[in-house]
């Protein structure tokens, strides 16, 4: 099977450390760059797929839009078990929009062969949850999101979505564009060996102009929206501490609700 | 003058219209009263028309879109494909949706259909000049930003509970909107539709959550969560540890890579606060804690820390709590 991995380098959430420039962009230089948490479950994902076909060819290729400080994140992605990685850099891409992104991603899609193209249902720096349906629609690719199992099969995918009180079966025809979740299982830590051959894996580096794509058209000018503040949010009160005896705490505690009139 | 502004008008699993329709709904008419234009709603569905009714006490004029198909097919795509024929036909300053799971979908597909910039998860709306600006929460509530489109077009994602709903004075009118094209968008079929036990609520638009960490101890643990989260009219939820260790389901997970909630009352109980739950919770109204230890993270961020066991303060709050309504 040929998979493709939307995977997006964004600041390691862990780090504690993201944050915003002024100006509302990711501030690249705070936190080192990770694969966006729901992109490593996209990754695991494929990689159990391979593994579970081998007597099959496969080829995971992971796409990344990103500065260069994204480079080693994809590098880990490699050392996961991904074959191969292309990687669109262009300063001109600095402040785009989402549909910039989009654009970008639909371009790479339109170059490669594939029969499935995962993706993270959200990611943690953007959290719009809206790339994965829009790159699906420009390609003209079967749209199945927020999945909690993928199981392919002669030409078909058949994916459990998860709903706010369940989930739905969906099936369509590959190659077909799936947004992923946690569900599909914890992703793996590179081995040794991983990390050894990922050092001659190929990352293939296209700018705008190998994609076709007019700069002037992406970035900050062209973008739709703007961001015209950033700002810390309000100071929480100082926590009340209690530290009585279960009921008197318990008292105290409806005393906080109702007075707040929650109950 | 712009555009309208439309609204999807989300439905629940149970075909009724979901609550977070009330709500965008309430935010487009205060978009469109600014801007000087028309707030329409629109419902897509086998029979649209209970769906269209409830949408209209909130919209003035709301399009009823029945669409046989839908059951067959995954209902965001029909609906984001109605949503886009509809707008190319009469026009479009803004579409607004909600941003849980549908929302989202219905989003991303209209936006990419009909090339328009985006706005996501909206935690409050204004205005400057005659457009809206929209409130988002950076990093789960790190920073604050005010954005803006800068054409005077664009899609809105609105976050459940961000926006009071408040219905109209006078319901609004229900039309008829079928539309003869054939949907054009690559075919997924819904096999089956299952819904979890006792899910009849979705985490994302609870007033109230009742969550549980490490502390809870086991699965047992969240029975009084359920109780607890019964009686104050909410529903459970839980931490990455607490899935992890397969105590109660991934749907119920709050944090990065879970749901992100904002609720008017948040109780964590035996919940330390890591920066990866802090992340899906932190803009709740209030946050009431139950914790052993007095130095835990969420001691930072929590309106109340009650020190002390979660098993014996829960109990005891959940008396309380019966004593008072009794």
């Amino acid at each position: 099977m040929r998979i493709v991995v939307l995977s997006k380098p964004v600041p390691d959430p862990a780090s504690g450390q993201e944050r915003l420039t002024p100006d509302g962009r990711v501030d690249r230089g705070a936190a080192p760059a990770v694969i966006n948490g729901n992109d490593e479950y996209a990754l695991e994902a494929a990689l159990k797929l391979a593994e579970a076909r081998p007597d099959e060819e496969h080829e995971i290729t992971l796409v990344a839009m990103s500065p260069e400080s994204g480079r080693d994140a994809i590098r880990k992605g490699l050392a996961m078990g991904a074959h191969r990685a292309v990687m669109v850099i262009d300063p001109a891409l600095g402040g785009s929009d989402w549909l910039a992104t989009v654009r970008v991603l639909e371009a790479v899609l339109r170059t490669l062969e594939y029969d499935l193209v995962l993706a993270g249902a959200d990611t943690s720096d953007g959290v719009a949850g809206v790339v994965g349906a829009a790159v699906a629609t420009r390609v003209g690719l079967p749209y199945l999101s927020y999945a909690a199992t993928i199981e392919p099969s002669d030409g078909r995918v058949r994916v459990n979505r998860l709903t706010a009180t369940g989930h739905e079966v969906l099936e369509a025809p590959t190659p077909a564009l799936i947004t992923c979740t946690q569900a599909l299982g914890a992703p793996r830590y590179p081995s040794l060996k991983g990390i050894m051959a990922a050092r001659s894996k190929e990352i293939e580096v296209r700018s705008l102009a190998d994609l076709g794509i007019d700069p002037a058209t992406v970035g900050a000018e062209a973008a739709g929206t703007t961001v015209d503040e950033v700002r810390p949010p309000a100071e929480r009160g100082a926590t009340r501490v209690i530290r009585d005896e279960p009921e008197e705490a318990a008292r105290q505690v409806v005393a906080f609700l109702a007075e707040r009139r929650l109950i | 003058m712009a555009g309208p502004v439309w609204v999807h008008g989300e439905l629940g699993p149970d075909g009724t219209l979901a609550r977070i329709a009330t709500e965008t709904a309430t935010a487009a008419r205060d978009i469109a009263d600014r801007a000087g234009t028309e707030a329409i709603g629109i419902v897509v569905a086998a029979d649209p028309s209970g769906a269209a009714e409830e949408l209209a006490r909130f919209l003035p004029r709301v399009l009823a879109v029945t669409e046989p198909v839908s059951g067959a097919r995954t209902a965001a795509a029909v609906a984001a494909e109605r949503i886009a024929a509809l707008a190319r036909r009469d026009g479009i300053g803004y579409l607004v949706t909600g941003a849980g799971p549908e929302g989202r979908d219905v989003a991303g597909i209209a936006g990419a259909l009909l090339d328009l910039p985006l706005l996501a998860n909206a935690i409050a709306l204004g205005s400057r000049g005659d457009g809206p600006t929209v409130d988002e929460s950076a990093f789960g509530g790190k920073q604050l930003t005010t954005s803006s489109f800068t054409k005077s077009k664009g899609v809105i994602t609105v976050r459940p509970n961000a926006v009071d709903a408040v219905p109209l004075d006078i319901p609004g009118r229900v039309e008829p909107a079928d539309l003869d094209e054939p949907l054009a968008l690559p075919v997924v079929t819904v096999v089956d539709r299952v819904s979890a036990e006792a899910a009849a609520q979705s985490i994302e638009e609870a007033r109230v959550i009742v969550a549980g960490g490490r502390g809870v101890g086991g699965p047992d643990g969240f029975e009084l969560l359920r109780e607890l989260a019964d009686a104050l009219g909410g529903v459970v939820g839980a931490t990455r540890a607490a899935v992890d260790a397969g105590w109660i389901p991934y749907a119920v997970q709050i944090g990065q890579t879970g749901k992100i909630v904002k609720p008017q009352l948040y109780l964590a109980m035996g919940i330390s606060g890591a920066i990866q739950h802090k992340v899906g919770m932190q803009t709740a109204g209030a946050i009431v804690a139950v914790n052993r230890d007095p130095d835990a993270p969420i001691a930072e961020f929590a309106d109340v820390l009650v020190v002390g066991d979660q098993a014996a303060v829960g109990r005891a709050l959940l008396a309380a709590l019966r004593d008072r309504s009794a």
